[in-house]
């Protein structure tokens, strides 16, 4: 599957675990996308962390605010019912858990549902921005992300090797090929992509899954069953 | 009660080695020309507080541009690639900083507070050297208030008295900012009489504010 399709397919299945009315932030990159493949009838509230409720849709050209900029710094518009505050109400939100899911990118996440996702040993410092915050106080933290490196080594994995971004805060992890829930007892396979198996799946995982008992069900790409 | 200034009276007494905190996230609600006229100065050895470290030749990043910064306090410091090196010969201290973390730090030092517990970056690089609290069976760091000699603010409006209010996302760190440090300087685009701004709507009040200076050169984002 190309790239693209890939990150659609993640997307659209992470859409699917948004409830009506839900204060959701979207983390830059493909989670971003994820706002794009709503089901139909379910509406939610975008927070954006530079102190902001109601994110709308990119601005036409030359209609971009000069104030208004989501956090990765792209130039947004803001909803009619949407809200401006500081940073430090902005993070009471976060941390206060007023933000019912947060959909974030991963370097390593990890059987005990540790991230790490800011921070590579031996690579250019960018800082945590927002993320430690976000993942430590959202409600529900998803994973949304391509299962294995560009080498073909696992993201998921029994512990991870580089700095944490947050302890024990994973709840779902949904990729090109699996969603798979954080538990107590382990990483539960529950869904597989299209054009996978299950058999791919487990080679592709550096942690130990524990398989359903019935079939699996798949998602796809194409909104269709 | 807020004065009615020129950029280069507003900073007149900021010399070398102050700590200066400027408002601001990704260059959007940065006091542009406070940072051009503190470049003009010259000072050095600055201590800087700030979300990010803005960009090349925009913003704050303007002033690692000019070799002014010794340390700085930032959650992001991925816009100006300076960081990298400056950190590995430690030529610029980086102390990062989660957002939410620095926020609150520089709220509690304007509210009176020695500091905030916060869950955020319990197990993480950001825990390290730092006090950890257990209340009701969960851990928080305890992180200390942090304040400046100086805060550069960015705000839409002021009124004479300096009363302030923001403009969508350009409010961010300003608002906190204007209560942390002893000496606070709004750049403004527009000064308004008094009472055209609705008590009621004021976010900053203007107690907080010793200069008000109008931006002369009105920079966007990519300005």
């Amino acid at each position: 599957m190309a790239g693209m399709d890939k990150r659609i397919l993640v997307a659209r299945r992470v859409a699917q675990e948004l409830k009506d009315g839900e204060v959701v932030n979207l983390g830059i990159g493909l989670p971003t996308l994820v706002a794009n493949y709503l089901p139909q009838g379910i509406a939610i509230i975008l927070h954006s962390e530079n102190g902001f409720l109601g994110i709308g849709t990119e601005p036409e050209w030359g209609e971009e605010d000069k104030d208004l900029i989501n956090a990765g710094g792209k130039s947004v518009t803001i909803l009619p019912n949407g809200s401006c505050f500081d940073s430090a109400m902005s993070f009471s939100i976060i941390r206060g858990g007023h933000v019912d899911v947060t959909v974030l990118g991963a370097l390593e996440v990890d059987e005990k549902g540790n991230l790490a996702n800011w921070m590579v040993p031996g690579k250019k410092v960018t800082g945590m921005g927002g993320a430690m915050d976000l993942v430590t106080g959202a409600k529900k933290v998803i994973i949304a992300m391509e299962h294995v490196n560009k080498d073909g080594s696992p993201k998921i994995v029994k512990e991870c090797t580089i700095p944490l971004t947050a302890q024990g805060e994973v709840d779902l992890i949904v990729t090109d090929l699996a969603v798979i829930a954080v538990q107590s007892d382990g990483l539960h396979l529950l869904e597989i992509g299209e054009g996978t198996t299950v058999g791919e799946v487990v080679s592709s995982t550096g942690a130990s899954l524990i398989l359903p008992q019935d079939g699996i069900p798949v998602y796809r790409r194409e909104g269709s069953k | 009660m807020a004065e009615i200034c020129t950029v280069k009276e507003a900073v007149r007494n900021i010399s070398d080695g102050m700590s200066i905190m400027i408002g601001g996230f990704l260059n959007v609600g940065t006091p542009e020309n406070l940072i051009q006229a503190l470049v003009e100065k010259g000072v050095k050895d600055l201590t800087i507080i700030s979300n990010d470290t803005g960009f090349v030749g925009k913003g704050i990043g303007k002033l690692q541009d000019h070799k002014q910064i010794a340390k700085v306090y930032t959650s992001y410091v991925e816009g100006h690639p300076a960081y990298g090196q400056c950190m590995d010969s430690g030529e610029v201290e980086v102390i990062l900083v989660p957002q939410g973390t620095l926020a609150e730090q520089i709220r509690a030092a304007g509210a009176g507070l020695g500091g905030v517990l916060t869950p955020t970056g319990v197990g993480t690089v950001a825990a390290q050297g730092k006090q950890e609290v257990m209340i009701h069976d969960k851990t928080y760091l305890m992180e200390l208030a942090l304040s400046a000699d100086v805060a550069f603010i960015k705000a839409y409006q002021a009124d004479t008295s300096g009363n302030l209010v923001y403009r969508r996302c350009a409010r961010n760190f300003n608002p906190i900012m204007a209560t942390a440090a002893k000496l606070v300087i709004a750049e403004v685009e527009e000064i308004v009489p008094v009472g055209t701004i609705d008590p009621d709507h004021v976010i900053t009040p203007g107690i907080f504010v010793d200069f008000i200076v109008k931006g002369d050169i009105e920079y966007g984002r990519n300005g």
